[in-house]
């Protein structure tokens, strides 16, 4: 039972890894910088959640899961607006979004 | 001078400093204990010397708990954006194309209009640039996204939970 | 399976710090920086588990607190050229 229990925290966590290496992917992918924020955006959700699920799941219930539950709600409530800092002063300071024309 | 609503507000700030002093420590020793008491009163007298309390709002730091539901329903947005966004980088063509859009926001509160931004920031594909009074200016990865917001489910969402009583 | 994860991460650090270096704006820049900041919280984290001390959990908390402080101060700084004292003339100054 135990073993399931690390066996299934194991892929959270490596998941977890492999999403923040496909987000820095993005991010060296992207054009310009309003759309490296969004491949940013991977690695503060995806990558946090899932590795500070599989170390809850392998830690148990006790204070430990419930640092590491403070530490996720923390990175889940500054990195928007860390991010969203970051997109309206580069609008400030005059760097153009690169948009779709024929689009919109 | 103190009325209620500033008691409210004072006591909330207390209990949840205590609370979280309690779950950080680990220690429960008569000497640990009162001491991480006097620096949780401290704590709120600094915060109260620098009004750093939002007496204007009716939100108490225990009303934030009734966004605790939505928060879950969120979660399995972020879950289902970000397999998309994953798609998308790792496309070798990179289908992207970037679109800039306003939308409406109809909560009330500046709190709830808060929640609904950074919940729009948090999914991946959408980032809020900039909040006027009931307009969020919206930067997209894709059109999925846009057609997601405008579709106004999340917007709905928000304030179903800006309106639930705790 | 920790040492794995923990070998991905590093890697991810390192690909962090060379988009830092090759950014072109200093908004890529930052934007890095954060990312290697919010990568390093996961690290320690990680680590703390990996040699079995999970005291490192409280050194991750402070280090996600420096991280946000310290991308807000730094766009502060390159945005109105000082820390922002005018909050009262400048409303916009707040963020």
């Amino acid at each position: 039972m135990s073993n399931a229990i690390t066996i299934i925290s194991g892929v959270f966590i490596i998941t977890g890894a492999l999403a923040i290496i496909i987000g820095l992917i993005g991010v060296f992918r992207m054009p310009d910088f309003y759309t490296k924020l969004h491949a940013a955006s991977v690695i503060d959700t995806m990558g946090t959640m899932l590795i500070i699920v599989g170390l809850m799941l392998y830690s148990g219930f006790n204070l430990v899961s419930v640092k590491l539950l403070l530490i996720m709600i923390f990175i889940l409530i500054t990195t928007p607006t860390a991010a969203h800092a970051l997109a309206k002063s580069a609008l400030h300071g005059g760097l153009e979004p690169v948009l779709n024309k024929n689009k919109s | 001078m103190l009325d209620r609503n500033k008691c409210y507000h004072i006591a909330s700030l207390f209990i949840s400093l205590a609370i979280l002093w309690l779950l950080l420590s680990g220690h429960y020793t008569l000497l640990i204990t009162s001491l991480g008491l006097l620096s949780v009163l401290f704590v709120t007298l600094i915060s109260l010397r620098m009004n750093l309390l939002p007496f204007d709002q009716p939100e108490t730091f225990f009303r934030f708990m009734k966004y605790i539901p939505y928060g879950f329903w969120l979660v399995l947005e972020i879950l289902k954006s970000n397999i998309d966004v994953c798609k998308r980088i790792l496309n070798p063509r990179l289908p992207i194309s970037p679109r800039w859009v306003t939308i409406k926001a109809s909560q009330n509160s500046e709190f709830a209009k808060i929640v609904y931004a950074n919940s729009i920031t948090l999914t991946p594909g959408t980032i809020s640039i900039d909040v006027e009074d009931e307009n969020i200016d919206v930067h997209a990865l894709s059109d999925i996204g846009v057609e997601g917001l405008e579709a106004g489910d999340m917007d709905k969402k928000v304030s179903q939970a800006e309106q639930a009583y705790v | 399976m920790f040492e794995v994860a923990t070998y991905l991460i590093l890697f991810a650090m390192s690909l962090a710090l060379i988009s830092a270096i090759i950014g072109k704006t200093v908004y890529e820049k930052i934007l890095a920086v954060n990312i290697f900041g919010t990568v390093t919280v996961l690290f320690i984290a990680l680590f703390g588990f990996l040699t079995e001390r999970p005291e490192f959990l409280d050194i991750a908390l402070v280090y996600a607190l420096i991280n946000f402080i310290a991308t807000i101060a730094i766009l502060k700084f390159f945005e109105y050229g000082d820390m922002g004292r005018s909050s009262h003339i400048n409303d916009e100054a707040d963020i």
